[in-house]
């Protein structure tokens, strides 16, 4: 079982991780998740300019197994999406907290990453 | 083994066409040029023979229930007594025409009207539609009138509630029906969660489409608070019949406050499944809802004793099939009915319920069950244990298929923290001790296997046509064709090593 955490980021108890810096967090799935997904086959495009909140569902991934909803970590605005994910999904599988990125978010509410775990309260509750 | 495309030989031929009556006809001058296809579609030129031992050769590897156990959970592949084949095959409905007039087709209608009043008689609902060509297709309709009923009563109802639970149908079906799907989280028990459930049901709710016993093979003892918490704030309740094989003669669903029911007559009512079908999703309802169903229905003339297609009104949504559904389906499903009487359908749920709660109380010290209770007519086991080993539920499932087992469903329903790595098993009621002892001994086998020499699992299968496949590759880059395949072959560097046909 692969389960990977990187130190630095925000996780949620959903598997999703954020990456901040300044009032820019970037999004994604955690090595668990996409370990527990398998191969994902299948990511729904995330739009720019979508308004989200802390715990709305941003994106639908799909793998050989399951299909699986993502939800946002922290509340704002989509800047940027990844689209190399849209055509390489495995990017997801091989390189979650790099490559397999899923968009970048302007936070409204920064204060939100109180509320999710740091990378060894993560590791401790996927142990 | 080469496919059939790659065995065209040009200028062989398989049949000859007669000649002279096509000689002086011109293609450009029958068909307009714009539907003309510019590019020539690439045909295999074969004999007859050569056709023959192709497909000959390829249903050599098939697996189906006349093969042996198929314990696909939630699909319930039972065995399809040859009885029905012979009374769907008599001349009188296999040629009769689906225009005919309903005096010439007396004994097709009479069939369809006696059918109704037994699958009522069964569930206990009021009027059955026999149109709805297969479970998904019955599901549409089933919300259809769910829609049509508030939009004729002047409510505004827009959400639809659905167990986490349920086939991936049920939200698919509501979303069509242009239905807002709010998820129900289910309980420790495994069933719906009824403080989730009145906390979404409310005013602007149409209600909820469960199964019963549910997804995961157990039965929703809270049904009776359900249907109260739906109905009393003016909510419908749909019952998806992809379980009922547990529950004939034993429950109905009218009777358990279900308003509107469909029913996959290729599942509970042994016809064909799968490639075989076709199917049939049946609706049933409420009297309430008779207005909504798609028209026509058969009616008797009392009167004349004549049976005719009667229009079911303006309210009606309308027709949503072309004819009369799949008819011999319900010849099929006539005939097992009468082969096995009142008490021979509830020894069927009987024997179902029994078979699966044999095999989980056999398993479920090698394989740890989602929930820890009795099932239904499937258990619900998990493959966790053995992700220490770098074993993952589809190894063992892979692994089935070199002792010669149709693997049971696996990741489904997937919702954790209960149902993760999950294998559904559902052995219907065809299937006899020696069998199931058979699967289960294989079972335990590979569980020894996983715990002393994994690769045996993680390279499986090995003793099939086709050894393990890129299940990935094959959803991103699928080869649905000749063409496909030319077009990817050097792309996907295409290797044949795998395929020892």
């Amino acid at each position: 079982m692969s389960n990977k955490v990187l130190e630095g980021l925000f996780y949620t108890k959903n598997d999703e991780w954020v990456k901040v810096e300044d009032d820019l967090g970037t999004i994604g799935i955690s090595d668990y998740a996409q370990d527990q997904l398998g191969d994902i086959v299948y990511v729904e495009e995330i739009k720019k300019g979508t308004i989200v909140n802390q715990g709305d569902i941003i994106t639908t991934v799909e793998s050989v197994k399951a299909v699986a909803e993502v939800y946002s970590p922290i509340s704002g605005e989509v800047i940027e999406a990844n689209h190399t994910i849209i055509d390489e999904p495995s990017h997801i599988n091989g390189d979650p907290y790099g490559k397999g990125w899923f968009a970048k978010i302007k936070m409204s509410k920064p204060e939100e990453t109180k509320e999710l775990m740091n990378a060894s309260d993560y590791g401790d509750y996927r142990k | 083994m080469k496919l059939i495309f790659e065995k065209s030989f040009p200028g062989r031929i398989g049949f000859s066409k007669p000649t002279d009556l096509f000689d002086d006809i011109k293609l450009e001058e029958s068909i307009p040029i714009k539907y003309l296809e510019k590019n020539k579609k690439q045909l295999t030129e074969v004999s007859e023979v050569d056709v023959i031992r192709h497909f000959t050769k390829l249903s050599k590897f098939n697996y189906g229930v006349d093969d042996g156990l198929y314990p696909l959970g939630s699909c319930t592949m039972k065995y399809n007594p040859r009885i029905n084949e012979k009374m769907a095959g008599l001349a009188n409905f296999s040629y009769a025409h689906p225009l005919s007039f309903p005096d010439m087709a007396q004994g097709s209608l009479e069939l369809i009207y006696r059918l109704d009043k037994l699958l009522c008689e069964i569930t206990g609902m009021d009027k059955y539609t026999m149109a709805p060509a297969s479970g998904a297709h019955g599901e549409l309709t089933g919300v259809l009138i769910m829609r049509k009923y508030f939009l004729d009563h002047g409510e505004k109802r827009h959400k639809m509630l659905i167990p986490d639970s349920a086939h991936g149908t049920n939200p698919a079906s509501a979303a069509m029906a242009e239905f807002e799907v709010v998820e129900i989280k289910s309980n420790e028990n495994g069933t719906v969660d009824l403080e989730s459930l009145s906390h979404a049901m409310d005013g602007e709710t149409v209600g909820l489409m469960l199964t019963n016993p549910n997804t995961v093979g157990l039965y929703d003892e809270g049904i009776e608070s359900i249907q109260k918490i739906i109905h009393d704030k003016g909510g419908l309740l749909y019952y998806d019949g992809a379980n009922l094989n547990a529950s004939l003669g034993i429950i109905r669903p009218g009777d358990a406050g279900f308003d509107v029911v469909h029913l996959n007559l290729h599942k509970t009512f042994s016809t064909p499944h799968g490639g075989g079908g076709p199917g049939s999703g049946v609706v049933g309802v409420k009297s309430r809802l008779i207005p909504y169903l798609p028209t026509p229905v058969v009616a008797l003339e009392e009167s004349s004793g004549k049976y005719y297609f009667k229009d079911v009104g303006e309210k009606s949504i309308g027709m949503i099939r072309s004819f009369w559904g799949n008819f011999s389906v319900l010849v099929k499903t006539f005939a097992w009915i009468l082969s096995l009487g009142p008490e021979g359908l509830y020894e069927c749920s009987k024997a179902s319920i029994i078979n699966a709660n044999y095999v989980l109380a056999k398993l479920k010290e090698y394989y740890k069950p989602a929930y820890d209770r009795y099932c239904g007519h499937e258990c619900t086991l998990t493959g966790r244990e053995y992700k220490k080993y770098g074993i993952k539920t589809l190894d063992i499932a892979k692994r089935l298929m070199d002792y010669g087992f149709h693997p049971p469903t696996i990741y489904f329903p997937h919702f954790e923290p209960y149902a993760d790595e999950t294998i559904m098993i559902e052995p219907p009621e065809s299937e006899g001790k020696e069998v199931l002892d058979d699967f289960i001994n294989t079972m335990i086998a590979i569980s020894k296997e996983a715990k002393e020499n994994p690769e045996l699992l993680t390279s499986a299968p090995r003793r099939t046509p086709i050894t393990r496949t890129d299940d990935a590759m094959a959803v991103r880059r699928p080869i649905l064709t000749y063409d496909d395949e030319l077009r990817l072959k050097d792309e996907l560097n295409y290797q044949e090593k795998d395929i020892n046909f």
